[in-house]
């Protein structure tokens, strides 16, 4: 792997940028791994990086149906924050937002990270209250988070409607000044071009359509694909809204709903909106873009879906929300909206542990909150697939906790808009 | 945008109407020997069809009446809306 530096660009620039090497290999499928991870986004190649840099050695490959990054982590609005309520959540999530903090000098690839801080924003006396609440448990939890008043709101944020017979007057907010956005694209590449680099096969245009066990031990055996058969002991899922029809094929259900979850991006404007905005009251939250584009989002769509397309009424909801939040905002243009299909649990927490059936490992049900996590649930992955062992910061994320009653439910805490 | 064909008042926008998930699940009974796992697979663990799926659907700003719904989850297509109580009518035939 050629190393980016000041020093290459201008290397490359004198021979007119035509001598740049290929970013990553697209080799051809060998018959056999020792992992093999299904899912070439964010999760997958940051599990496939862990294991090759962490656990030497193994023969590692990532098979993804589409293009790397074409799913969820393509699609997603790039927004990373730590606000999580329970012990689990904001140990795991605080773990990850600081590996964003240092992931473009171990990827030596500039992921552009821009802790520009997520308002997290109040309409009532309850709302403010219940904030509140919320903010003490995570500085509890050690999150760097405060609950904030108008006067530091306006110095914040200055475009949001102060007005008090505003239809969604401004009480408080929670101010996370660590969170902020990283260009989820470059997340992609980073990893994939760090992972190819340590020896791991990124296969494209690889669909898996069957899952192979041994039918004495009922343990995985490999897969069958739409490049052939190919085989590993040890295979993990990384593949986000459908998990369930990954686990069809291996013989088992999952507590997971698949839905569409919708973003929005304006026309380019000037810079206006140097933070993260958001509102579960409204249901809404935007920031803006290097390029200008606001990038707007909300909550799912309220019905089962793979079609990878939101629907109207929830467009009309986030858009006409923000209008009142941000006046200004009416007069923008959008230029595009689009899906992309979730995996949620009923508690709003992640799965990452063993399934039932032996030699595969399921990383899934982050719902809306995948990008976030993609540096700690990857460093994790690779953990469980290297040693089967689950490690202590995913312990609570288990399977078995929908059996058990020990849900970690951060749907109300967590401040998910969704 | 859908278009619900509600059995009882015909064909409306859904935002009239709430999604209410998968049908014709059954409760276990009864409950003093019905198993933890039993119970989980019950209460978490949908069938999560990527095709179609049966649906209760609720006309809450119309009728207020729940009924079921067949609808193609990969396209969003309605195959068909029967009422609460009947069979799919695929069954039926």
């Amino acid at each position: 792997m050629e190393r980016y530096s000041a020093f290459g660009l201008v290397k490359h620039a004198l021979t007119g940028h035509k001598k740049w090497p290929e970013v990553w290999r697209s080799p051809e499928p060998k018959p056999e791994y020792d992992v093999i991870i299904v899912g070439g986004g964010g999760h997958g190649l940051a599990t496939a990086y862990n294991l090759a840099k962490n656990y030497k050695g193994k023969r590692v490959a990532i098979l993804e149906k589409n293009w790397i990054g074409s799913g969820n982590t393509g699609r997603n609005t790039t927004i990373v924050r730590s606000d999580y309520y329970y012990k689990p959540s904001a140990e795991f999530f605080k773990y990850s937002l600081s590996l964003y903090g240092k992931l473009s000098k171990e990827l030596n690839y500039n992921v552009m990270f821009s802790k520009r801080g997520s308002l997290t924003l109040s309409h009532s006396r309850d709302d403010f209250d219940f904030q509140r609440r919320l903010v003490n448990a995570m500085q509890l939890n050690g999150i760097d988070i405060r609950h904030i008043g108008l006067a530091e709101i306006k110095k914040i944020c200055p475009i949001l409607n102060f007005s008090k017979d505003a239809r969604y007057p401004i009480y408080g907010a929670m101010w996370e000044p660590g969170a902020g956005t990283v260009r989820h694209d470059a997340v992609v590449w980073g990893y994939a071009r760090a992972a190819d680099a340590l020896g791991v096969d990124i296969i494209q245009n690889c669909e898996v359509t069957g899952i192979n066990k041994d039918l004495q031990t009922g343990a995985v055996t490999g897969l069958e694909t739409s490049r052939g058969k190919i085989n590993a002991k040890t295979i993990g899922l990384a593949v986000a809204g459908h998990s369930t029809e990954l686990a069809a094929m291996a013989g088992f259900r999952l507590p997971i709903r698949s839905m569409a979850l919708q973003a929005f991006v304006s026309e380019p404007v000037k810079p206006v909106l140097n933070t993260v905005i958001s509102s579960r009251a409204i249901s809404s939250y935007a920031s803006q873009s290097d390029r200008g584009g606001l990038v707007m989002g909300g909550g799912v769509d309220p019905y089962n879906s793979y079609a990878q397309k939101g629907n109207t009424p929830v467009l009309e909801e986030v858009l006409s929300g923000l209008i009142e939040l941000v006046p200004s905002f009416s007069r923008v243009r959008l230029l595009r909206q689009w899906a992309g299909i979730v995996d949620y649990t009923y508690d709003s927490s992640p799965i990452i542990g063993p399934s039932p059936v032996p030699g595969l490992f399921l990383n899934c049900g982050w719902g809306g909150g995948g990008f976030k996590a993609i540096p700690a649930g990857g460093e994790a992955f690779a953990h469980l697939l290297a040693t089967g062992q689950v490690p202590p910061l995913v312990e609570a994320f288990s399977l078995s906790r929908f059996k058990d009653a020990r849900l970690v439910d951060e749907a109300a805490g967590a401040g998910i808009a969704h | 945008m859908l278009k619900i064909d509600c059995p009882w008042c015909g064909s409306r926008n859904e935002d009239e109407f709430s999604n209410g998930g998968e049908s014709h699940l059954v409760r276990p009974e009864p409950p003093t020997s019905v198993t933890e796992d039993e119970w989980a697979n019950y209460l978490f663990y949908p069938t999560n069809t990527k095709g179609p799926s049966k649906e209760t659907w609720f006309h809450k700003y119309g009728c207020r009446q729940w009924f079921n719904v067949t609808r193609n989850t990969a396209t969003h297509e309605i195959l068909n809306v029967y009422r609460i109580g009947e069979n799919p009518p695929e069954e039926n035939s």
